[in-house]
């Protein structure tokens, strides 16, 4: 009885901590998320896979960003919970949803890195990690975002027009 | 062209505007698994009370993806080729705790049209 009661505190504490942690986490990486979204705004971002003729003979790269995701304690159990009704599960795609924008800044920062003005043919892709398949608790929510692409330098005399 | 430290161009397009395409030497890849140890892993867990970035599967999975790369380039070297072009990249779990990072693509020849 007594350690049946322990149990439950205990996953009522990890909830606690899983909610208030998470939710401060989740506020900070947004922020973060859209600051860094500001200041690569000028790195332009397509899915076609041609750049347009300007681009021609320009040097390119590829280029690739990628953050493994996890699913908070609390948000889990939410999540559990819900599964039983179906519907929307907005913990999940705040977790998704971050990651994607993460890994979408991050293959941008290396295209800054590589001096590139344009990526074309970006690629989004997610694929689940079992991270605690062993402890049979359903796994632990665990997926890798990946975002790539390649990288085009700016057309000759780009800059000078652009400023 | 872009060099990267090896000297083979990467893309996943497979037309590129203003280059001509000389030779085409077939398929190479490179791949790599990895098992993530178990300090990672228990830092994984812990993290995973929290949710959010799990920085040290994020590495882990970065560096295999940068080694699946270097032998596919290797490869592509090997058959003297300059560029891989039409890349693709494919995560698999072979087992708890390990996965499987494959990347391949079309090793060519090209260069700049004149």
């Amino acid at each position: 009885m007594a350690d049946d009661l322990i149990a439950i505190a205990f996953i009522i504490f990890l909830a606690a901590v899983g909610y208030i942690f998470g939710s401060i986490g989740q506020r900070r990486h947004y922020r973060s998320i859209t600051q860094r979204e500001a200041q690569y705004r000028d790195i332009l971002v397509f899915n076609e896979k041609l750049p347009p003729a300007e681009f021609a003979g320009q040097d390119f790269a590829l280029v690739c960003g990628s953050v493994v995701m996890g699913g908070d304690y609390f948000r889990q159990i939410l999540a559990a919970l819900k599964m039983i009704f179906g519907g929307r599960l907005s913990s999940f795609e705040a977790m998704l949803d971050r990651g994607r924008r993460e890994a979408i800044l991050r293959m941008k920062a290396e295209a800054r890195r590589k001096g590139a003005r344009a990526i074309f043919n970006v690629r989004l892709e997610t694929s689940t990690l079992s991270s605690a398949e062993r402890n049979n608790k359903g796994g632990l929510p665990c997926m890798e975002l990946i975002a790539y692409g390649t990288a085009w330098r700016a057309p000759d005399g780009a800059e000078k027009r652009a400023s | 062209m872009a060099t990267n430290t090896s000297g083979i161009t990467l893309s996943n397009i497979e037309h590129f505007p203003g280059y001509v395409i000389t030779r085409h030497l077939g398929l190479v890849q490179g791949s790599t698994v990895r098992a993530k140890h178990v300090g990672r892993d228990i830092m994984a867990s812990l993290k995973n009370i929290v949710g959010g970035e799990l920085k040290g599967y994020t590495e882990l999975l970065n560096e295999s993806r940068q080694e699946a790369l270097n032998r596919m380039q290797a490869q592509a070297r090997a058959v003297g080729a300059n560029a891989v072009i039409n890349v693709r990249f494919s995560t698999a779990n072979i087992a708890a705790g390990a996965a499987e990072i494959l990347a391949y693509g079309t090793a060519v020849v090209i260069q700049r049209e004149v």
